[in-house]
């Protein structure tokens, strides 16, 4: 087990290197440093002079890869490519457009982030698979056919109508949360109520209705017909075997998205001016900022490596049919 | 001498090739008996046949709107749809208004003839303007919605009965029979489902149309531009990034999952490692990058486009390729688990022994037999690229501004929930047509797959037969 968690950690290196190298192709040489210069500079003050010191201030005044006029290790070190994407391994982030400390931000803003996304996780989870058991349960009647149709109609609504819609309702109409806002502690629940909801909600149409479509593939196997032989009740059935059975498939899913809950939710987060990643993300991609950017989409690839890891350690806890070698 | 100049975007051109393609499909599906019979399992879904019914609808609109023409130099560019709706597209008014409103929704100050300055809601400049009095509104809605219905009626009957006349020449019964099939549902196609479809579609959109014509049926927004009219526009934006970005990521996932699947070794590893690398980011943020990327690219590079609606067409055809290029990972790795399970069949084995190449066996035994994923797959990813798309935009990275889409609308339209009176028309215009669409497409999806999916197929057979069997 230790063994293959190690070697499946070094195999997470390249693929690491590899989302930064293309991060670094897309940011350093498909878009120049004088691009991102003229960006954030504007139209009317871009002079060569002004996009120099530009340059200077944000330390991409070097040569890309290689730095012939500076002597011994600084050749590869006083470069863009190490001050900008190497660093990022030792999460050294360096400063966003106005001067902050993005690593400072980034830890500061996962709190929040985690006080959204974890309880909808959790919620979203218990009540998706509750709701698919229940239509496994009543399967093949008027209920679970109204259940479904109920699922697709939910997941054809765009997130940001329930966003829009709950937060136009419950805020403004019946005035019963804030509209948006956030404060750390107890005081804080009142804000998170209404995101927490609306993600439960925005997410249940889909995931019930794949949830459904496993269980009903279980439903079918010899397991559960010996199962009712033996004389257990449908309940026992479903919650002892068809559950356990279910939930590799659905631990595929949704293990390797635990690790990303750091990074939030960008909608919710932004609409319910939650100081999380998500908006800390969306304000970024507005303000055209890359070094944030750059920073989100290592850290976000960091996280998922770690999902898929924590993915396949799950399936060896769950299923002892699964050996790691 | 023509009296305009036909335009054509790089995103009309793909359109036009796209439904090429589905026409060849189409016949070359009819001559083949196995594939018939799969795809006859759709026409007989009823949801599956009205949610066709409706989508094609939609088509019907996007297409309208991709051909695209100048009507005279120094002019912007104009749609068949922009011509067909002329009064939608050219009835601006000052601000905003609310549905079948026949004044303005914000006051201005007028000078009476005594001379004294007053706080009124002016009457609207083209909504409602034939009538005398204002108070008679709500009658005269009522009175052509009316109108509307009855015309809608008669288009409907007068459809049904070429269909069944049409049904009858065929299979060479009565009208009278034929329509009882189709009443009954006992035709091989679900005729009954379609033509329900038609009617309330028919229904809908009639009185809608005839009424927008000299009322704003879904109002007008900040800058009094007609909301039905842009709700129409964004169907096509919709459609274009529905369809465009599965085309693009097809080949890219069908060749690199077939490839690694098949040869197997070195190949497969750098696949696969690949698509782990491009899965790693998140979706959104590589989106995003992109998408920035294109933006600084085409600030640069503002002489290549003529004209803004050339530049906007540009954008959002590289919106499509970007979304394509992201999302091409999910189906490789669908395609590459499944081409290692058909290399190790009897066939693909005898094929090798015949020693047919590489090349052909790949083309002529394995890419076929993955058809049905690709397709599946293509109508699966519809609906969730035109939910995207609306997210996108709010975020900043989606289309451009002078194109007109979901999302740009709803990102407008957000800000005027705060106003007082609250402007809540532009956005339910363009959720509520956004949630027909999506839908429609998510119950198509559903069909196809039952129809195409062996897996299901079988299923669907058995859960059938356990229904006969109670």
């Amino acid at each position: 087990m230790i063994a293959y968690l190690v070697r499946r950690v070094f195999y997470a290196i390249p693929v690491l290197i590899g989302v930064n190298l293309l991060t670094f192709v897309l940011f350093f040489v498909v878009n120049t440093p004088d691009d991102m210069a003229r960006i954030q500079l504007g139209i009317k003050y871009v002079t060569p002079a002004a996009i120099e010191q530009w340059k200077a201030e944000h330390g991409y005044d070097k040569p890309l890869l290689y730095n012939g006029q500076a002597d011994g290790i600084d050749r590869v070190t006083n470069t863009i490519f190490f001050e900008k994407s190497v660093k990022l391994f030792a999460f050294d982030f360096g400063q966003a457009e106005d001067g902050r400390d993005i690593a400072h931000e980034i830890t500061t803003r996962m709190g929040p982030s985690l006080a959204i996304a974890l309880p909808v996780f959790l919620v979203g989870l218990l009540i998706t698979v509750s709701f698919a058991l229940m239509l496994v349960f009543f399967r093949a009647t008027y209920l679970d056919f109204w259940g479904v149709v109920l699922c697709v109609a939910m997941m054809s609504i765009s997130s940001l109508f329930y966003i829009i819609g709950g937060q136009y309702l419950i805020s403004k109409l019946w005035h019963l949360v804030p509209i948006s806002g956030y404060s750390g502690g107890l005081g804080g629940i009142r804000f998170l109520i209404l995101p927490v909801a609306i993600g439960v909600i925005s997410g249940i149409g889909a995931s019930s209705r794949w949830y459904r479509t496993i269980f009903l593939e279980e439903i079918n196997r010899d397991y559960v017909r010996t199962a009712r032989a033996k004389g257990l009740s449908e309940t026992t059935v479903l919650f002892r075997h068809v559950l356990k059975n279910g939930m590799l498939p659905i631990l595929t899913g949704v293990v390797v998205v635990i690790p990303l809950l750091f990074m939030g939710s960008l909608l919710t987060e932004s609409f319910f001016g939650v100081p999380g990643l998500g908006s800390y993300t969306i304000d970024a991609i507005r303000a055209q900022d890359f070094a944030v950017v750059r920073a989100m989409v290592f850290i976000g690839s960091v996280l998922y490596i770690v999902g898929l890891l924590l993915t396949d350690i799950s399936y060896s806890l769950v299923d002892p049919r699964i050996r790691m070698r | 001498m023509m009296p305009f100049d036909i335009v054509i975007l790089w995103t009309d051109a793909l359109i036009f090739v796209l439904i090429a393609c589905i026409v060849a499909a189409g016949f070359y599906i009819r001559s083949q008996e196995h594939l018939r019979t799969s795809w006859r399992r759709l026409v007989e879904n009823r949801t599956g046949m009205a949610a066709l019914t409706v989508l094609l609808v939609f088509v019907a609109v996007g297409f309208a709107d991709s051909l695209h023409y100048r009507p005279a130099p120094q002019v912007g560019v104009w749609s068949l749809l922009d011509a067909l709706l002329r009064n939608l597209k050219t009835h601006t008014e000052k601000t905003y208004s609310a549905p079948f409103a026949v004044k303005l929704d914000a006051r201005e100050t007028v000078t009476g003839p005594d001379g004294a300055q007053m706080r009124i809601y002016p009457r609207l400049v083209y909504g409602g303007a034939h009538l005398a009095n204002p108070d008679e509104s709500a009658a005269d809605i009522l009175w052509r919605a009316r109108a509307a219905c009855v015309h809608a009626a008669a288009g409907w009957i007068v459809i049904c009965a070429m269909v069944v006349a049409l049904l009858a020449c065929r299979s060479r019964i009565s009208f009278a029979q034929a329509l009882g099939n189709v009443l009954r549902g006992e035709t091989a196609t679900a005729w009954n489902a379609a033509l329900f479809a038609v009617g309330a579609v028919l229904l809908l959109s009639v009185p809608a149309l005839e009424l927008s014509s000299i009322y704003h049926v879904f109002g007008t927004d900040k800058v009094g531009n007609d909301v039905f009219y842009q709700a129409l526009k964004s169907v096509r934006t919709a459609l274009v990034i529905g369809t465009l970005t599965t085309l693009a990521m097809l080949p890219l996932a069908a060749v690199l999952g077939i490839l690694a699947g098949y040869l197997g070794g070195i190949v497969d590893d750098v696949v696969q490692y690949v698509y782990t690398t491009l899965n790693s980011i998140p979706g959104v943020l590589l989106i995003a990058a992109a998408v920035l990327l294109m933006q600084v690219f085409i600030e640069d590079h503002q002489n290549w486009f003529a004209t803004a609606a050339e530049r906007a067409d540009a954008r959002l055809l590289a919106l499509c390729l970007i979304l394509g290029v992201t999302s091409w990972t999910g189906l490789c790795r669908l395609l590459r688990a499944e081409t290692l399970k058909l290399r190790e069949l009897e066939y693909v084995e005898a094929a090798r022994a015949f020693g047919v190449s590489h090349w052909k066996i790949m083309s002529r035994h394995i890419l076929p037999n993955l058809m049905h994923i690709l397709l599946i797959s293509l109508v699966m990813d519809f609906s969730g690229l035109v939910l995207a798309e609306a997210v996108l935009s709010y975020v900043g990275i989606g289309v451009d501004q002078n194109t007109i889409s979901f999302g740009s609308m709803i990102n407008t339209a957000r800000m005027e929930l705060a106003r007082e009176p609250i402007v809540w028309w532009s956005l339910a215009a363009a959720f509520s047509f956004m949630f027909t669409l999506v839908l429609m497409a998510n119950l198509l999806s559903d069909a196809v797959r039952d129809a195409l999916d062996p897996r299901m197929a079988s299923r669907v057979r058995r859960a059938a037969a356990a229904k006969a069997g109670r």
